[in-house]
């Protein structure tokens, strides 16, 4: 399942390319251009003028200091209509139930103690079609013959117009086996009826509709450009996989509460917020891990399992330290054992973190030579993230990871080194490390310079902002990702995707960027669309596929 | 059946338009070797169970395999691989036992990343043993090395060309824009991408023409499954019988990391894993002389079941070779044992052969390369008679 290591990040590129040359100055023009680029989505003319008023060294400050600049309104308007991103898990599973929430719910018979009536007839229609292998029927039986064509023939206002008749019931039925049109409402601008139909078919999916629709039109809209790169840098950084279990009702509350406060603030927060979110727990199955000790005692119980290393092994190898920097399977058993017991409360329903005395291994451990005595508890696993924090393979694994972002795949080490001494000094404090990148020689040399291969979410979102493209439904855009080789919150592997031009660098994908530009600018997006004179569509795909727009 | 010829091939190119790489392709060369990765970790100790080990039934108190296809009287096969049975019987199965890395690592990622570059504990290796495998060639066919899937995979990496492809329809540039991005990307100062952008051209070239070909699998019984690897498996038997000098084939699976209630995981797994391999087969006719088909996964898992009916990463693991050369219906390897002092840490099961051996052997014997100090650098393969 889990393919690459990190350290790969950290070799030549397979194909040394362009002669690089960290100390060659940019011209001011490609200055601008240059942290346009980086610092950004995608290159607007707004952001252009916005530089060209301020400056870029107060433009970046600024960027550095989102709270200082309004949110798009337009984006705030969006983002309100997308009513699972502040919900809780609890929340999330009373309205949006995943599959198996679904499942128990009606095997159990609790499902006649769902108030909602609407809610109620949603959940056995699920069930139904999950006995059915997912068959969707449609619903002429429920309406007349004229019904039926009104739904199959007229126009999204028509259909809008007949389903405002109906009582809410019927309209969810209907909603749910829509007889026709079901392209035309899923891609339409009524992002609220769109919602509804999603929500009538498969609830849960509603949540992963929210999250990818909020995620691809903030980086599209935001002004807070920089803040946007880092939430998806650090949710990247901290991988969890949308589709294990439980995660279908935490993911939201995850990149809401551990990932996005903290992105420009100080690394254990970072740590912290992701060590105790049932997301992370679950996703590396911390949860579940207890003491030897615990697990005689609970043995022929369901969940009595003993040990499990996973979140301690990625804590060290993906997320401080990096691979190979200086721990040893030993500290891996023993930071596990420290944190054993930090697990979730009623996971049946997303939970909380909570911390289980009873599984934790009380014994004394030795973590990277400290010694953690005995009876800690729960405190066990926070002295870990303190030693973790002091440890210099830490501040040099952040650091090469964000100048491998925002500088070049293979960051020249002087750089790296003082990025990694900011987060010493400053005890992991994120912003100061990205000054110093800001403001260093390297970042603005030609090694630099368009050094970078955009990942496709990066490459699309700057495709969307270069055309100045309306966006009314993400749902095929994050298809085309997904076909690109990057589906959003569904990356598998703890590792997060890799920001090296030779991940993306290879034929179908290629091929994927070029045919997703024509389809673009030629308007066959469904969802989005773009105004070019048909004169100048050809050109401007061509320009958006070609080989320089792949680079940032 | 459609299988494309000389003829019709090279008039996709249109007459004497031949590039050069073609006339190899059509008329020698035609041997292939399919590589299914199991990714997460196969547990081999369920898919082929060593009943017949005294230890066995003692370490795995609810996931012993409790009806398993006796193999041999010691080794039998998980019932979810049914389907294999007669290729057993008709000697074009062979499986491996005990295989894995040297390197110790439980890490999921390091442990494919060794596995994949082909040199376990060396992470500055910067190409896949896969692409190793391949010899240099001045005229090898754009599509010699495929990889099923958005992404290359790290063993088919390296400096011979090797393209990543989702379908064979959706292979190509649509809107006729292909011809200017062609330029585009050939007059490009970006080494990089101008490199990958003519190994891509040339390859949608050639797939653009299977694709024209219809094609119906040799018989209605060989119905590949509808899962992602299925299709991938459909999609490797028709660029194999469109004779276009595929060398090397590449797929995978995911999701065998069955830390938890791991029998009806498994189950799917295994079932598809043979129902896909055993349509490929019956698809593949007697063209199976020319394909050995190879799985791996990157380590075994304990020998002992956790408390929660999974099991945690471990050290050996099986390999299956599939083929019409292959030495099959018997289980090569030395069995290292489950008893507690014959375990690796009292853990797991020990490696006794090398996943290079097997490795190495195929590519030498089947691919023709025998310049396995370059495929494998640092090691030398000793050949298990699985060939």
């Amino acid at each position: 399942m889990l393919r690459r290591t990190v350290a790969v990040l950290l070799l030549p590129a397979l194909f040394a390319a362009i002669p690089v040359s960290f100390q060659k100055k940019l011209s001011k023009a490609e200055r601008i251009d240059h942290v346009l680029n980086r610092l950004t989505f995608g290159v607007t003319d707004a952001d252009r003028a916005a530089i060209a008023h301020l400056g870029v060294e107060k433009w970046i400050d600024l960027q550095l200091h989102p709270e200082r600049m309004p949110e798009n309104p337009a984006l705030l308007a969006r983002l309100a209509q997308l009513d699972s991103l502040p919900m809780s898990s609890d929340q999330i599973a009373e309205k949006y139930p995943p599959a198996n929430v679904i499942r128990q719910l009606v095997r159990s018979g609790r499902i006649d103690q769902v108030k909602d009536p609407v809610m109620r007839a949603r959940l056995e229609r699920y069930e139904e079609r999950l006995k059915k292998n997912g068959k969707v029927e449609s619903a002429p039986f429920l309406l007349t013959p004229e019904e039926t064509k009104t739904l199959r023939q007229g126009t999204l206002e028509e259909r809008k117009a007949f389903l405002a008749k109906q009582d809410p019931a019927m309209r969810d039925a209907i909603l749910a086996r829509l007889p026709g049109g079901r392209q035309d409402v899923m891609n339409g601008s009524d992002l609220g009826l769109r919602r509804e139909m999603i929500a009538a078919q498969q609830p849960n999916q509603v949540v992963y509709h929210d999250l990818t629709d909020a995620k691809m039109m903030r980086a599209v809209q935001s002004t807070h450009q920089l803040e946007e790169i880092l939430a998806d840098f650090w949710f990247n950084h901290f991988n969890v996989f949308y589709d294990k279990g439980i995660n279908r009702m935490l993911t939201s509350s995850y990149e809401r509460e551990a990932i996005r406060p903290h992105v420009l603030g100080n690394f254990k927060d970072l740590l912290l917020a992701t060590s105790q979110h049932p997301s992370m727990l679950f996703y590396l199955d911390n949860w579940t891990s207890m003491s030897e000790e615990a697990a005689e005692r609970g043995r022929g119980k369901k969940k009595a399992q003993g040990l499990n290393e996973n979140y301690a092994r990625e804590l060290l190898e993906l997320h401080t330290m990096g691979v190979d920097k200086g721990y040893t399977q030993k500290d891996v058993t023993e930071v596990a054992r420290c944190f054993t017991g930090w697990s979730i409360t009623a996971p049946r329903v997303g939970g909380s973190f909570t911390f289980h005395q009873r599984m934790h291994d009380g014994g004394e451990k030795l973590v990277l030579g400290h010694r953690i005595p005995a009876g800690g508890g729960k405190e066990d696993g926070l002295k870990v993230i303190d030693i973790l924090m002091e440890h210099p393979s830490t501040a040099r694994f952040i650091a090469t990871k964000l100048a491998q972002r925002f500088v070049a795949d293979e960051p020249p080490p002087a750089l790296v080194d003082r990025m990694a001494k900011s987060f010493t000094r400053t005890k992991g404090e994120i912003r100061p490390m990205l000054q110093a990148m800001f403001s260093s020689p390297e970042f603005w040399s030609e090694g630099a310079y368009k050094a970078k291969m955009k990942m496709p979410f990066e490459m699309v979102a700057s495709a969307l902002r270069a055309t100045n493209a309306q966006v009314d439904s993400t749902v095929v855009l994050t298809q085309h990702l997904a076909s690109l080789g990057q589906p959003l919150y569904k990356k598998v592997e703890p590792t997060g995707y890799y920001n090296s031009a030779e991940e993306w660098t290879n034929s179908a994908a290629l091929l994927g960027r070029m045919n997703f530009a024509m389809a673009l600018t030629s308007n066959k997006v469904p969802g989005v669309r773009v105004v070019i004179a048909p004169s100048e569509a050809r050109a401007k795909g061509l320009a958006l596929g070609g080989p320089e727009f792949q680079r940032h | 059946m459609q299988t494309m010829t000389r003829r019709n091939i090279l008039s996709c190119f249109g007459l004497g338009m031949a590039p050069g790489w073609l006339a190899r392709a059509v008329t020698g060369g035609k041997k292939t070797m399919v590589v299914v990765f199991l990714r997460g970790a196969m547990d081999g100790l369920s898919a082929v169970t060593p009943f017949g080990d005294k230890a066995y039934a003692g370490h795995r108190p609810t996931l012993r395999v409790a009806d398993p296809i006796d193999l041999d009287g010691f080794f039998g096969l998980n019932p979810a691989l049914r389907s294999w049975k007669p290729l057993w019987d008709s000697k074009q199965l062979a499986i491996v036992q005990a295989t894995g890395s040297p390197d110790t690592t439980r890490s999921h990622f390091d442990a494919q990343d060794y596995m994949e570059s082909g040199t376990p504990g060396r992470k500055g290796t910067r190409d896949g043993w896969l692409n190793r495998a391949l010899t240099e060639e001045k005229a090898a066919s754009p599509i010699r090395a495929v990889a099923l899937g958005a992404n290359l995979p790290r063993a088919l990496r390296g400096p011979q060309a090797a393209v990543a492809v989702n379908s064979i329809a959706s292979f190509k540039v649509r809107d006729d824009a292909q011809g200017d991005f062609m330029s585009m990307y050939a007059n490009s100062k970006d080494t990089v991408l101008k490199s990958t952008s003519h190994e891509t051209f040339e390859a949608v070239k050639l797939i653009d023409s299977i694709n024209k070909q219809s094609y119906s699998p040799a018989t209605g019984s060989a119905a590949y499954p509808g899962s992602r690897f299925g299709q991938s498996l459909l999609q490797i038997a028709r660029l194999i019988k469109a004779g276009a000098g595929m060398e090397v084939a590449f797929t995978d699976i995911t999701g065998w990391d069955t830390h938890i209630n791991q029998a009806p995981q498994l189950n799917n797994l295994l079932g598809d894993l043979s129902a896909g391999l055993a349509a490929f087969h019956e698809d593949m006719g007697s063209r199976m002389q020319d394909i050995v088909v190879v799985t791996m996964s990157e380590f075994g898992r304990t020998a002992r079941e956790n408390g929660n009916r999974g099991t945690d990463h471990g050290r050996a693991n099986c390999m299956f070779v599939l083929g019409g050369g292959v030495k099959g219906g018997q289980v090569h390897g030395q069995w290292p044992g489950l008893g507690p002092e014959q375990l690796y840490e009292n853990r797991d099961l020990a490696i006794t052969t090398d996943f290079r051996d097997v490795l190495g052997e195929l590519t030498a014997k089947h691919l023709g390369n025998k310049n396995l100090a370059a495929v494998f650098p640092g090691y030398s393969p000793k050949f298990r008679g699985i060939l």
